[in-house]
């Protein structure tokens, strides 16, 4: 159990998809600039990132490792997330409009993030099926990393936006105006997550 | 030779499984869509602005197609050319729309007001707002930053001399103008009307003339001349009851008594009169 909260926290904090490990980033400064529609795209994420990691992590383990061919993984993911993104919109169109609107076009915007593919590619990688782990032990580390990664693009982007906020507000020299300032800002922002590396595994040890 | 067969054979399965659950699930879980909706939406500006009282344009297209009775002159932005298109796509009868302009209740510019304090802060008028009731003296005039400027979708709101003022040509009577101001300054008027109270100080008289050269100071001197009693002084500040006024045979008789001349004379014919 301790080691699902540090994988967790860890996810969220430490090893931040956007901050930390710089993928997303085109949502990241695309999409930060209302709060309104940072927080639908982060919740699409957090939502495209489980679904995909429940679906990528079995094929991963049953089909592609036992067949020796890892070598396909990247397109076969890419294919599998795509096709179910799809599904998952045809689905909620049908029996949950509203959600459907909210999310609007983050959803099949996102099939494709970086930081989905990343997300189960690391899993794969970091929580493999071996001679220690069984594959239920794997798959539930797998799920809670991927929460937790959601839930760090979600703590990414809402802050993001706030700082963007003030920036539109406040008055800027005219030659940073606009893209600039906006990447000077994320550099300070990402250079703040720093600040939690080792925080996390030294409040379990 | 069957390196790739072992390579492309997986991938193409998994490709054609989830093509085939991508048909089954549109062909079973297929929304029905109005035939007429896109037909609708198009007739309308897209502006999405909201003045018909729904969610935007897609909203109004898809009550209009839901249900028989939403009128069809609700786009005020599109006017009777639109009403018109949705009437004959929808087979209803055309009515007349109505048609409005933004008025911005206030003529305290910066030779008829003074600033109280020098203010600055964040470029904005909600935000000046929330500094004492603003950096002008008179706490219910033009805060002039122009928030409205920045909401309007036609570019027709300017800030001149510290005081916001629509170009009515280029006025599709929205009304998001009305809604950002955070001192209710922007009303939206039928573009047949011709008399504006350029005043919103509800302030008693002595205090509002120390504040601003044009105020409203409750004389009462337009309730008195005004032939059809359209306007009534209450709160200390001259308000138009439009439905009572315009048939007035001495026109403006009003902005001509006026003692300061807040209430003014104008054309407030928008866009679709200019047309």
């Amino acid at each position: 159990m301790t080691k699902l909260i540090v994988i967790l926290l860890s996810a969220v904090f430490i090893n931040n998809y956007v901050l930390s490990r710089f993928l997303g980033i085109c949502p990241f400064l695309g999409v930060s600039k209302k709060l309104d529609s940072a927080t639908g795209m982060s919740l699409a994420v957090i939502f495209v990132m489980l679904i995909a990691t429940a679906v990528t992590y079995p094929i991963q383990f049953y089909l592609l490792t036992p067949n020796n061919l890892e070598y396909l993984q990247t397109i076969v993911f890419i294919l599998v997330i795509a096709a179910l993104v799809q599904l998952v919109e045809i689905i909620l169109k049908r029996y949950m409009p509203s959600l459907h609107k909210s999310l609007g076009v983050y959803l099949p915007l996102i099939t494709t993030n970086c930081a989905v593919l990343g997300v189960t590619i690391l899993n794969v990688q970091d929580y493999p099926v071996n001679e220690t782990t069984s594959f239920l032990w794997g798959f539930t580390q797998s799920m809670v990393n991927s929460l937790g990664s959601g839930l760090g693009f979600f703590l990414a982007m809402v802050m993001f936006s706030g700082v963007r906020s003030t920036i539109e507000g406040s008055d800027v020299p005219k030659n940073f105006k606009g893209l600039p300032i906006t990447l000077i800002a994320a550099a300070i922002t990402s250079l703040s997550f720093l600040g939690f590396g080792g925080v996390i595994e030294n409040l379990f040890a | 030779m069957s390196e790739i067969l072992m390579a492309v054979i997986p991938v193409v399965i998994i490709g054609v499984i989830c093509a085939a659950v991508l048909v089954v699930a549109s062909k079973l879980m297929a929304v029905k869509e109005d035939k007429r909706f896109p037909a609708v939406r198009e007739c309308l500006p897209g502006a999405n602005c909201g003045a018909c009282g729904y969610a935007g344009c897609d909203g109004y297209a898809k009550a209009l197609c839901e249900s028989g009775d939403v009128p069809s002159n609700l786009c005020i932005p599109g006017g009777d050319a639109v009403a018109a298109q949705l009437s004959e796509v929808l087979g209803v009868e055309f009515a007349d729309t109505i048609e409005q302009v933004a008025v911005v209740h206030c003529s305290g510019d910066c030779g008829r007001t003074q600033d109280k304090v020098d203010y600055s802060g964040i470029e904005s008028c909600a935000a000046a707002k929330m500094m004492y009731g603003g950096k002008g003296s008179c706490t219910y005039g033009c805060l002039g930053f122009g928030d409205c400027q920045s909401a309007c979708p036609q570019g027709a709101i300017c800030i001149e001399n510290g005081l916001a003022r629509v170009s009515t040509p280029k006025c599709i009577g929205c009304g998001l103008c009305a809604k950002a101001c955070p001192n209710h300054l922007i009303s939206l008027v039928d573009d047949v009307e011709r008399v504006v109270i350029a005043c919103s100080n509800k302030d008693k008289g002595a205090s509002t003339r120390k504040v601003c050269s044009v105020g409203c100071i409750g004389c009462k001197k337009c309730e008195r001349v005004c032939p059809n009693g359209a306007i009534k002084v209450t709160d200390n500040i001259a308000v138009i009851d439009y439905k009572k006024c315009g048939n007035c045979p001495d026109f403006g008789v009003c902005a001509k008594n006026c003692t300061t001349g807040c209430i003014v004379l104008t054309d407030l014919s928008g866009m679709h009169r200019m047309k």
